[in-house]
Protein backbone atom coordinates (compact mmCIF):
# COMPACT_ATOMS: atom_id res chain seq x y z
CA UNK A 1 0.00 0.00 0.00
CA UNK A 2 1.32 3.14 -0.69
CA UNK A 3 2.36 6.25 2.08
CA UNK A 4 -0.32 8.29 1.36
CA UNK A 5 -2.82 5.51 1.28
CA UNK A 6 -1.76 4.29 4.35
CA UNK A 7 -1.68 7.68 5.94
CA UNK A 8 -4.97 8.03 5.05
CA UNK A 9 -6.35 4.86 7.40
CA UNK A 10 -4.21 5.49 9.88
CA UNK A 11 -5.25 5.50 13.32
CA UNK A 12 -2.44 6.90 15.80
CA UNK A 13 -3.58 5.86 19.67
CA UNK A 14 -1.36 9.26 20.25
CA UNK A 15 -4.17 11.60 19.33
CA UNK A 16 -6.55 9.71 20.87
CA UNK A 17 -4.44 10.24 23.88
CA UNK A 18 -4.41 14.06 22.97
CA UNK A 19 -8.08 14.27 23.26
CA UNK A 20 -8.23 12.25 26.34
CA UNK A 21 -5.80 14.90 27.98
CA UNK A 22 -8.21 17.76 26.66
CA UNK A 23 -10.84 16.38 27.96
CA UNK A 24 -9.05 15.59 31.65
CA UNK A 25 -7.66 18.99 31.69
CA UNK A 26 -10.62 20.84 31.64
CA UNK A 27 -12.46 18.56 34.35
CA UNK A 28 -9.40 18.93 36.38
CA UNK A 29 -10.38 22.93 35.85
CA UNK A 30 -14.04 22.60 36.97
CA UNK A 31 -14.95 21.18 40.31
CA UNK A 32 -18.71 21.82 39.28
CA UNK A 33 -18.34 19.40 35.85
CA UNK A 34 -16.76 16.59 38.15
CA UNK A 35 -19.84 17.27 40.84
CA UNK A 36 -22.28 17.02 38.10
CA UNK A 37 -20.72 13.49 37.36
CA UNK A 38 -22.18 12.45 41.19
CA UNK A 39 -24.75 14.29 41.75
CA UNK A 40 -27.31 13.17 39.72
CA UNK A 41 -26.56 9.26 40.21
CA UNK A 42 -26.33 9.86 43.77
CA UNK A 43 -29.79 11.77 43.75
CA UNK A 44 -31.41 8.73 41.81
CA UNK A 45 -29.74 6.01 44.51
CA UNK A 46 -31.90 7.71 47.37
CA UNK A 47 -35.26 8.20 45.88
CA UNK A 48 -34.76 4.66 44.29
CA UNK A 49 -33.13 2.88 47.53
CA UNK A 50 -35.41 4.32 50.18
CA UNK A 51 -38.64 3.23 47.55
CA UNK A 52 -37.10 -0.27 47.37
CA UNK A 53 -36.49 -0.48 51.13
CA UNK A 54 -40.36 0.71 52.14
CA UNK A 55 -42.02 -1.46 49.54
CA UNK A 56 -39.80 -4.37 50.68
CA UNK A 57 -41.14 -4.12 54.35
CA UNK A 58 -44.67 -4.18 53.08
CA UNK A 59 -44.63 -6.67 50.30
CA UNK A 60 -43.49 -9.88 50.30
CA UNK A 61 -43.00 -10.37 46.50
CA UNK A 62 -40.68 -7.45 46.83
CA UNK A 63 -38.93 -8.41 50.06
CA UNK A 64 -37.53 -11.44 47.91
CA UNK A 65 -36.41 -9.21 45.20
CA UNK A 66 -33.84 -7.35 47.57
CA UNK A 67 -31.93 -4.86 45.18
CA UNK A 68 -33.97 -5.20 41.80
CA UNK A 69 -35.01 -1.34 41.93
CA UNK A 70 -31.45 -0.43 43.25
CA UNK A 71 -29.80 -2.84 40.91
CA UNK A 72 -32.29 -1.26 37.72
CA UNK A 73 -31.06 2.12 38.83
CA UNK A 74 -27.27 1.48 38.66
CA UNK A 75 -27.64 0.03 35.47
CA UNK A 76 -29.98 2.31 33.73
CA UNK A 77 -27.64 5.38 35.11
CA UNK A 78 -24.57 3.28 33.08
CA UNK A 79 -26.62 3.35 29.90
CA UNK A 80 -27.88 7.31 30.83
CA UNK A 81 -24.74 8.55 31.76
CA UNK A 82 -22.28 6.76 29.19
CA UNK A 83 -24.38 8.22 26.54
CA UNK A 84 -23.97 11.59 28.51
CA UNK A 85 -20.32 11.48 29.35
CA UNK A 86 -19.82 10.80 25.43
CA UNK A 87 -22.19 13.61 24.17
CA UNK A 88 -21.08 16.12 26.54
CA UNK A 89 -17.43 15.75 25.75
CA UNK A 90 -18.47 16.33 22.20
CA UNK A 91 -20.86 19.11 23.22
CA UNK A 92 -17.57 20.48 24.92
CA UNK A 93 -16.19 21.30 21.54
CA UNK A 94 -19.11 23.23 19.98
CA UNK A 95 -19.56 25.02 23.23
CA UNK A 96 -15.97 26.23 22.81
CA UNK A 97 -15.90 26.39 18.98
CA UNK A 98 -13.15 24.27 18.97
CA UNK A 99 -14.64 22.05 15.96
CA UNK A 100 -12.56 23.56 13.37
CA UNK A 101 -9.53 23.53 14.69
CA UNK A 102 -10.26 19.70 15.41
CA UNK A 103 -11.25 19.76 12.07
CA UNK A 104 -8.74 20.74 9.98
CA UNK A 105 -6.30 18.66 12.42
CA UNK A 106 -4.79 15.21 11.56
CA UNK A 107 -7.37 13.99 14.30
CA UNK A 108 -9.32 11.13 12.63
CA UNK A 109 -13.32 11.01 12.97
CA UNK A 110 -12.56 7.67 14.35
CA UNK A 111 -9.93 8.88 16.87
CA UNK A 112 -12.27 11.47 17.78
CA UNK A 113 -15.03 9.16 18.19
CA UNK A 114 -12.38 6.49 20.64
CA UNK A 115 -11.74 9.59 22.70
CA UNK A 116 -15.17 10.22 23.11
CA UNK A 117 -15.81 6.65 24.09
CA UNK A 118 -12.67 6.62 26.54
CA UNK A 119 -14.11 9.83 28.16
CA UNK A 120 -17.49 8.15 28.24
CA UNK A 121 -16.04 5.67 30.47
CA UNK A 122 -13.99 7.67 32.82
CA UNK A 123 -16.83 10.11 33.34
CA UNK A 124 -18.83 7.03 34.17
CA UNK A 125 -16.35 6.16 36.20
CA UNK A 126 -16.24 9.37 38.16
CA UNK A 127 -20.18 9.44 39.28
CA UNK A 128 -20.87 5.49 39.09
CA UNK A 129 -18.20 4.17 41.66
CA UNK A 130 -19.05 6.46 44.81
CA UNK A 131 -22.56 5.60 43.97
CA UNK A 132 -21.98 1.97 43.90
CA UNK A 133 -20.31 2.21 47.07
CA UNK A 134 -23.04 4.43 48.59
CA UNK A 135 -25.63 1.38 47.69
CA UNK A 136 -22.91 -1.03 49.60
CA UNK A 137 -23.41 1.03 52.92
CA UNK A 138 -26.89 2.63 52.68
CA UNK A 139 -28.77 -0.57 51.24
CA UNK A 140 -26.67 -3.27 51.57
CA UNK A 141 -26.86 -3.92 47.77
CA UNK A 142 -23.36 -4.74 46.10
CA UNK A 143 -23.53 -4.68 42.23
CA UNK A 144 -19.95 -6.05 41.95
CA UNK A 145 -21.66 -8.93 44.17
CA UNK A 146 -22.76 -10.00 40.22
CA UNK A 147 -19.26 -10.41 39.55
CA UNK A 148 -19.40 -11.73 35.71
CA UNK A 149 -22.81 -11.08 34.87
CA UNK A 150 -22.35 -7.36 35.91
CA UNK A 151 -19.01 -7.53 33.10
CA UNK A 152 -21.74 -8.46 30.54
CA UNK A 153 -24.56 -5.71 31.62
CA UNK A 154 -21.90 -3.09 31.51
CA UNK A 155 -20.22 -4.00 28.17
CA UNK A 156 -23.77 -4.09 26.71
CA UNK A 157 -25.36 -1.27 28.74
CA UNK A 158 -22.08 0.62 27.42
CA UNK A 159 -21.95 -0.25 23.71
CA UNK A 160 -25.82 1.05 23.26
CA UNK A 161 -24.87 4.05 24.79
CA UNK A 162 -21.90 4.65 22.61
CA UNK A 163 -24.09 3.99 19.44
CA UNK A 164 -26.73 6.80 20.60
CA UNK A 165 -23.98 9.09 21.34
CA UNK A 166 -22.29 8.71 18.12
CA UNK A 167 -25.47 9.57 16.07
CA UNK A 168 -26.53 12.18 18.44
CA UNK A 169 -23.06 13.59 17.94
CA UNK A 170 -23.52 13.34 14.15
CA UNK A 171 -26.58 14.95 14.35
CA UNK A 172 -25.30 17.89 16.38
CA UNK A 173 -22.30 18.38 13.36
CA UNK A 174 -24.62 18.31 10.35
CA UNK A 175 -27.84 20.32 12.33
CA UNK A 176 -25.47 22.38 15.06
CA UNK A 177 -26.38 23.48 18.53
CA UNK A 178 -30.19 23.94 17.53
CA UNK A 179 -29.91 19.78 18.09
CA UNK A 180 -28.03 20.32 21.56
CA UNK A 181 -31.60 19.01 23.90
CA UNK A 182 -31.32 15.84 21.70
CA UNK A 183 -28.20 14.77 23.51
CA UNK A 184 -29.60 15.33 26.63
CA UNK A 185 -33.20 13.76 25.86
CA UNK A 186 -32.50 10.89 23.45
CA UNK A 187 -31.88 8.28 25.86
CA UNK A 188 -35.48 8.74 27.32
CA UNK A 189 -37.02 7.08 24.72
CA UNK A 190 -35.58 4.03 26.08
CA UNK A 191 -36.73 4.57 29.55
CA UNK A 192 -39.91 2.85 28.84
CA UNK A 193 -39.34 0.88 26.15
CA UNK A 194 -36.29 -1.09 27.41
CA UNK A 195 -37.97 -1.86 30.89
CA UNK A 196 -35.76 -0.78 33.22
CA UNK A 197 -38.02 -1.19 36.15
CA UNK A 198 -40.48 -4.03 35.43
CA UNK A 199 -40.79 -7.11 33.21
CA UNK A 200 -40.96 -7.23 28.96
CA UNK A 201 -44.17 -8.98 29.94
CA UNK A 202 -45.60 -5.64 31.35
CA UNK A 203 -45.92 -4.01 27.75
CA UNK A 204 -48.88 -4.80 25.36
CA UNK A 205 -47.44 -7.74 22.74
CA UNK A 206 -46.95 -5.15 19.70
CA UNK A 207 -44.74 -2.80 22.25
CA UNK A 208 -42.72 -5.94 23.54
CA UNK A 209 -41.44 -6.37 19.58
CA UNK A 210 -39.87 -2.97 20.16
CA UNK A 211 -38.71 -3.82 23.26
CA UNK A 212 -36.90 -6.78 21.97
CA UNK A 213 -35.28 -4.83 19.35
CA UNK A 214 -33.25 -3.05 21.82
CA UNK A 215 -30.20 -4.48 23.52
CA UNK A 216 -30.93 -3.18 26.69
CA UNK A 217 -34.15 -4.58 27.11
CA UNK A 218 -32.33 -8.01 27.32
CA UNK A 219 -29.72 -6.47 29.78
CA UNK A 220 -32.49 -5.32 32.30
CA UNK A 221 -34.56 -8.61 32.19
CA UNK A 222 -31.07 -10.43 32.71
CA UNK A 223 -30.33 -8.21 35.56
CA UNK A 224 -33.41 -9.57 36.79
CA UNK A 225 -33.36 -13.13 36.09
CA UNK A 226 -30.42 -12.67 38.53
CA UNK A 227 -31.75 -10.89 41.38
CA UNK A 228 -34.90 -12.47 41.46
CA UNK A 229 -34.07 -16.34 40.43
CA UNK A 230 -29.85 -16.27 40.41
CA UNK A 231 -29.93 -17.18 37.07
CA UNK A 232 -27.22 -15.40 35.03
CA UNK A 233 -29.08 -15.87 31.14
CA UNK A 234 -26.24 -15.94 28.58
CA UNK A 235 -28.27 -16.15 25.71
CA UNK A 236 -29.95 -12.86 26.42
CA UNK A 237 -26.58 -11.19 27.03
CA UNK A 238 -25.65 -12.84 23.00
CA UNK A 239 -28.55 -11.67 22.00
CA UNK A 240 -28.06 -8.14 23.14
CA UNK A 241 -24.03 -8.48 21.95
CA UNK A 242 -25.37 -9.25 18.42
CA UNK A 243 -28.00 -6.34 18.48
CA UNK A 244 -25.24 -3.84 19.70
CA UNK A 245 -23.16 -4.70 17.12
CA UNK A 246 -25.40 -3.80 14.40
CA UNK A 247 -26.69 -0.42 15.69
CA UNK A 248 -23.02 0.56 16.54
CA UNK A 249 -21.59 -0.09 13.21
CA UNK A 250 -24.61 1.80 11.79
CA UNK A 251 -24.00 4.66 14.17
CA UNK A 252 -20.35 4.88 13.19
CA UNK A 253 -21.93 5.04 9.12
CA UNK A 254 -24.78 7.18 9.97
CA UNK A 255 -21.86 9.50 11.69
CA UNK A 256 -19.31 9.18 8.78
CA UNK A 257 -22.86 10.31 6.05
CA UNK A 258 -23.76 13.25 8.31
CA UNK A 259 -19.84 14.69 8.81
CA UNK A 260 -20.24 14.20 5.02
CA UNK A 261 -23.37 15.65 4.88
CA UNK A 262 -21.67 19.18 7.35
CA UNK A 263 -19.16 19.26 4.74
CA UNK A 264 -21.18 19.52 1.93
CA UNK A 265 -23.84 21.96 4.03
CA UNK A 266 -20.28 23.99 5.04
CA UNK A 267 -21.36 23.73 8.84
CA UNK A 268 -18.15 22.61 10.47
CA UNK A 269 -16.72 26.21 10.68
CA UNK A 270 -19.34 27.55 12.18
CA UNK A 271 -21.15 25.69 14.32
CA UNK A 272 -23.47 27.49 16.06
CA UNK A 273 -27.37 26.95 15.92
CA UNK B 1 10.37 21.61 -14.59
CA UNK B 2 7.78 23.44 -13.76
CA UNK B 3 7.49 23.73 -10.01
CA UNK B 4 3.81 22.23 -8.56
CA UNK B 5 1.44 25.01 -6.58
CA UNK B 6 1.27 24.90 -3.23
CA UNK B 7 -2.49 25.44 -3.33
CA UNK B 8 -4.24 25.12 -6.87
CA UNK B 9 -7.89 26.34 -6.87
CA UNK B 10 -9.01 24.92 -10.13
CA UNK B 11 -13.03 26.37 -11.07
CA UNK B 12 -14.00 26.25 -7.90
CA UNK B 13 -17.57 26.38 -7.29
CA UNK B 14 -19.72 26.21 -4.02
CA UNK B 15 -23.31 26.78 -4.19
CA UNK B 16 -25.97 27.21 -0.96
CA UNK B 17 -29.24 26.62 -2.19
CA UNK B 18 -30.36 29.33 -4.85
CA UNK B 19 -26.65 31.24 -3.62
CA UNK B 20 -23.69 31.07 -5.19
CA UNK B 21 -20.78 31.59 -2.17
CA UNK B 22 -18.16 30.90 -4.54
CA UNK B 23 -18.44 31.19 -7.93
CA UNK B 24 -15.94 29.19 -10.35
CA UNK B 25 -12.54 30.57 -9.04
CA UNK B 26 -9.20 29.61 -10.10
CA UNK B 27 -5.81 30.53 -8.85
CA UNK B 28 -2.36 29.05 -8.10
CA UNK B 29 0.19 30.02 -5.46
CA UNK B 30 3.96 29.30 -5.99
CA UNK B 31 5.49 27.62 -2.74
CA UNK B 32 6.82 29.89 -0.12
CA UNK B 33 3.82 33.04 -1.65
CA UNK B 34 1.94 35.38 0.85
CA UNK B 35 -1.19 36.26 -0.91
CA UNK B 36 -4.10 38.19 0.49
CA UNK B 37 -7.67 37.22 -0.71
CA UNK B 38 -9.56 40.86 -0.79
CA UNK B 39 -13.38 41.18 -0.70
CA UNK B 40 -15.94 42.63 1.06
CA UNK B 41 -18.74 40.28 3.62
CA UNK B 42 -20.04 37.67 1.37
CA UNK B 43 -17.39 38.44 -0.83
CA UNK B 44 -16.84 33.99 -0.83
CA UNK B 45 -12.98 34.62 1.30
CA UNK B 46 -14.32 32.49 4.51
CA UNK B 47 -15.82 29.59 1.78
CA UNK B 48 -13.07 29.78 -0.03
CA UNK B 49 -10.77 29.30 2.34
CA UNK B 50 -12.92 26.58 4.06
CA UNK B 51 -13.13 24.23 0.83
CA UNK B 52 -8.98 24.73 0.67
CA UNK B 53 -8.95 23.54 4.25
CA UNK B 54 -11.05 20.49 3.50
CA UNK B 55 -14.13 21.59 5.49
CA UNK B 56 -16.58 22.57 2.85
CA UNK B 57 -17.16 20.32 0.45
CA UNK B 58 -17.02 22.29 -3.72
CA UNK B 59 -20.06 21.66 -5.61
CA UNK B 60 -17.67 21.15 -8.48
CA UNK B 61 -14.07 22.32 -9.41
CA UNK B 62 -11.05 21.28 -7.37
CA UNK B 63 -8.58 22.76 -4.09
CA UNK B 64 -5.61 20.81 -3.94
CA UNK B 65 -2.89 21.67 -1.22
CA UNK B 66 0.47 20.40 -1.68
CA UNK B 67 -0.74 18.14 -4.53
CA UNK B 68 -3.64 16.43 -2.54
CA UNK B 69 -7.05 16.71 -3.13
CA UNK B 70 -9.10 18.53 -0.48
CA UNK B 71 -11.46 17.08 0.91
CA UNK B 72 -10.89 13.76 -0.41
CA UNK B 73 -6.72 13.44 0.42
CA UNK B 74 -7.09 15.80 3.26
CA UNK B 75 -5.08 13.23 5.94
CA UNK B 76 -2.34 13.54 3.34
CA UNK B 77 -1.15 16.95 3.86
CA UNK B 78 -3.09 18.14 7.28
CA UNK B 79 0.09 17.82 9.21
CA UNK B 80 1.65 20.12 7.45
CA UNK B 81 -1.28 22.65 7.32
CA UNK B 82 -2.40 24.94 9.75
CA UNK B 83 -5.23 27.89 10.23
CA UNK B 84 -6.05 30.64 12.44
CA UNK B 85 -9.45 32.61 12.73
CA UNK B 86 -11.17 34.25 15.05
CA UNK B 87 -14.45 32.61 14.32
CA UNK B 88 -12.59 29.69 16.00
CA UNK B 89 -11.64 29.63 19.70
CA UNK B 90 -9.16 27.52 21.70
CA UNK B 91 -10.80 25.76 24.60
CA UNK B 92 -11.21 28.86 27.16
CA UNK B 93 -10.98 26.29 30.53
CA UNK B 94 -7.14 25.24 29.77
CA UNK B 95 -4.24 27.17 29.91
CA UNK B 96 -2.49 28.40 26.84
CA UNK B 97 0.83 25.80 27.75
CA UNK B 98 -2.43 22.61 27.93
CA UNK B 99 -3.72 24.07 25.08
CA UNK B 100 -0.40 23.84 22.98
CA UNK B 101 0.10 20.78 24.42
CA UNK B 102 -2.87 19.12 23.50
CA UNK B 103 -3.06 20.70 19.76
CA UNK B 104 1.27 19.65 19.38
CA UNK B 105 0.30 16.11 20.28
CA UNK B 106 -2.85 16.29 17.57
CA UNK B 107 0.27 17.33 14.90
CA UNK B 108 2.73 15.10 15.95
CA UNK B 109 5.37 17.98 16.77
CA UNK B 110 8.37 16.19 18.14
CA UNK B 111 10.27 17.82 21.02
CA UNK B 112 6.59 19.60 22.13
CA UNK B 113 8.19 20.72 25.80
CA UNK B 114 10.77 22.92 23.40
CA UNK B 115 8.94 23.72 20.50
CA UNK B 116 6.04 25.00 23.15
CA UNK B 117 8.82 27.03 25.11
CA UNK B 118 10.10 28.14 21.66
CA UNK B 119 7.00 29.19 20.39
CA UNK B 120 6.18 31.25 23.87
CA UNK B 121 9.60 32.86 23.25
CA UNK B 122 8.58 34.33 19.42
CA UNK B 123 5.32 35.39 20.49
CA UNK B 124 5.96 36.05 23.85
CA UNK B 125 3.18 34.44 25.43
CA UNK B 126 5.49 33.94 28.60
CA UNK B 127 4.12 35.87 31.14
CA UNK B 128 0.65 34.13 30.80
CA UNK B 129 1.78 30.44 29.24
CA UNK B 130 -0.66 29.00 32.46
CA UNK B 131 -3.28 31.21 32.61
CA UNK B 132 -6.57 30.18 31.41
CA UNK B 133 -7.10 30.78 27.67
CA UNK B 134 -10.72 32.53 28.18
CA UNK B 135 -8.95 34.78 31.01
CA UNK B 136 -6.89 36.62 28.18
CA UNK B 137 -7.23 39.73 26.43
CA UNK B 138 -8.53 39.72 22.86
CA UNK B 139 -4.50 40.66 21.54
CA UNK B 140 -3.56 37.91 23.72
CA UNK B 141 -6.30 35.14 22.85
CA UNK B 142 -4.86 36.41 18.98
CA UNK B 143 -1.20 35.35 20.49
CA UNK B 144 -1.93 32.02 21.40
CA UNK B 145 -4.21 31.26 18.11
CA UNK B 146 -1.31 32.29 16.12
CA UNK B 147 1.00 29.92 18.60
CA UNK B 148 -1.61 27.19 18.18
CA UNK B 149 -1.61 27.75 13.95
CA UNK B 150 2.24 27.60 13.81
CA UNK B 151 3.11 25.17 16.15
CA UNK B 152 3.79 21.93 13.73
CA UNK B 153 5.35 24.94 11.43
CA UNK B 154 3.39 24.36 8.90
CA UNK B 155 4.38 24.39 5.04
CA UNK B 156 0.89 26.23 4.38
CA UNK B 157 -0.93 28.76 6.20
CA UNK B 158 -4.36 30.10 5.76
CA UNK B 159 -5.58 33.08 8.21
CA UNK B 160 -8.90 34.23 8.12
CA UNK B 161 -8.44 37.72 9.06
CA UNK B 162 -5.84 37.18 11.47
CA UNK B 163 -5.72 40.99 13.29
CA UNK B 164 -9.58 41.37 13.36
CA UNK B 165 -10.65 43.37 16.30
CA UNK B 166 -6.91 43.74 17.34
CA UNK B 167 -5.60 47.49 18.37
CA UNK B 168 -3.28 49.11 15.53
CA UNK B 169 -0.13 48.01 17.77
CA UNK B 170 -0.92 44.07 18.60
CA UNK B 171 -2.32 44.17 14.86
CA UNK B 172 0.73 45.41 13.56
CA UNK B 173 3.03 43.26 16.10
CA UNK B 174 1.11 39.84 15.31
CA UNK B 175 1.85 41.05 11.34
CA UNK B 176 5.66 41.26 12.21
CA UNK B 177 5.48 37.81 13.84
CA UNK B 178 3.63 36.20 10.67
CA UNK B 179 6.54 38.05 8.51
CA UNK B 180 9.06 36.54 10.33
CA UNK B 181 7.78 32.93 10.94
CA UNK B 182 7.46 33.34 6.45
CA UNK B 183 10.68 34.45 6.06
CA UNK B 184 11.98 31.53 8.10
CA UNK B 185 10.21 28.76 7.06
CA UNK B 186 9.22 29.16 3.66
CA UNK B 187 5.50 28.76 4.07
CA UNK B 188 2.57 29.32 1.81
CA UNK B 189 0.87 31.92 3.55
CA UNK B 190 -3.23 32.84 1.87
CA UNK B 191 -5.04 35.59 4.29
CA UNK B 192 -7.78 36.81 3.77
CA UNK B 193 -8.61 40.46 5.43
CA UNK B 194 -10.31 43.33 5.24
CA UNK B 195 -7.62 45.40 5.86
CA UNK B 196 -5.89 47.00 2.98
CA UNK B 197 -2.89 47.92 5.03
CA UNK B 198 -2.18 44.93 6.11
CA UNK B 199 -2.61 43.27 2.61
CA UNK B 200 -0.24 45.82 1.31
CA UNK B 201 2.23 45.31 3.93
CA UNK B 202 2.62 41.57 3.89
CA UNK B 203 0.83 40.86 0.54
CA UNK B 204 3.23 40.15 -2.43
CA UNK B 205 -0.45 39.14 -4.41
CA UNK B 206 -3.93 40.34 -4.10
CA UNK B 207 -6.85 38.31 -5.34
CA UNK B 208 -9.84 40.68 -5.31
CA UNK B 209 -13.23 38.58 -4.80
CA UNK B 210 -16.60 40.29 -5.15
CA UNK B 211 -19.85 38.28 -5.53
CA UNK B 212 -17.82 34.46 -5.07
CA UNK B 213 -15.92 35.73 -8.08
CA UNK B 214 -12.83 36.92 -8.64
CA UNK B 215 -12.57 40.57 -9.30
CA UNK B 216 -8.70 41.18 -10.20
CA UNK B 217 -5.84 39.22 -9.36
CA UNK B 218 -2.09 40.82 -9.07
CA UNK B 219 0.39 42.25 -7.12
CA UNK B 220 -0.24 45.55 -4.96
CA UNK B 221 1.93 47.57 -6.87
CA UNK B 222 0.69 47.02 -10.00
CA UNK B 223 -2.98 47.27 -8.83
CA UNK B 224 -2.27 50.97 -7.72
CA UNK B 225 -0.46 51.57 -11.11
CA UNK B 226 -3.57 50.07 -12.99
CA UNK B 227 -6.65 51.75 -10.99
CA UNK B 228 -4.54 55.30 -10.79
CA UNK B 229 -5.02 55.30 -7.27
CA UNK B 230 -2.78 55.72 -3.66
CA UNK B 231 -4.06 53.13 -2.04
CA UNK B 232 -5.30 49.28 -2.10
CA UNK B 233 -8.82 50.86 -0.25
CA UNK B 234 -9.32 53.21 -3.43
CA UNK B 235 -8.70 49.98 -5.22
CA UNK B 236 -10.78 47.80 -3.36
CA UNK B 237 -13.72 50.73 -3.05
CA UNK B 238 -13.29 50.58 -7.06
CA UNK B 239 -13.59 46.96 -7.33
CA UNK B 240 -16.80 46.93 -4.75
CA UNK B 241 -18.85 49.63 -6.57
CA UNK B 242 -17.77 48.25 -9.95
CA UNK B 243 -15.86 51.24 -10.85
CA UNK B 244 -12.71 48.89 -11.70
CA UNK B 245 -13.60 48.08 -15.22
CA UNK B 246 -14.62 51.69 -16.40
CA UNK B 247 -11.70 53.45 -14.47
CA UNK B 248 -9.29 50.83 -16.02
CA UNK B 249 -10.32 51.26 -19.67
CA UNK B 250 -10.55 55.24 -19.28
CA UNK B 251 -6.78 54.98 -18.52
Amino acid sequence: MSAPATRAITFAPHRVAAMVLRYLYLLRSSWPRVLELIYWPTMQLFVWGFLQLYISQNAGFFARAGGMFIGAVLLWDILFRGQLGFSVSFLEEMWARNLGNLMISPLRPIEFVAALMIMSIVRLAIGMVPVSLMAIALFGFNIYGMGFALAAFFANLILTSWSVGILVSGILLRNGMGAESLAWTLMFVLLPLTCVYYPVGTLPPWLQVVAWALPPTYVFEGMRALVMDHVFRADLMAQALGLNAVYFCAAVIAFLQLLKSARRQGSLLQSGE
Amino acid sequence: MPVEPAIAVDQLVKVYGATRAVDGISFALAPGSITGLLGGNGAGKTTTIAMILGLVMPSSGSAKVLGAEMPRQRYQVLHRMNFESPYVDMPHRLTVRQNLKVFGRLYAVEQLGARIADIAAQLELGDFLDRPTGKLSAGQKTRVALAKALINRPDVLLLDEPTASLDPDTADWVRSRLERFREQHGATVLLASHNMSEVERLCERVIMMKNGRIEDDDTPRRLLTRYGRQTLEEVFLDVARGRGEAREAAQ
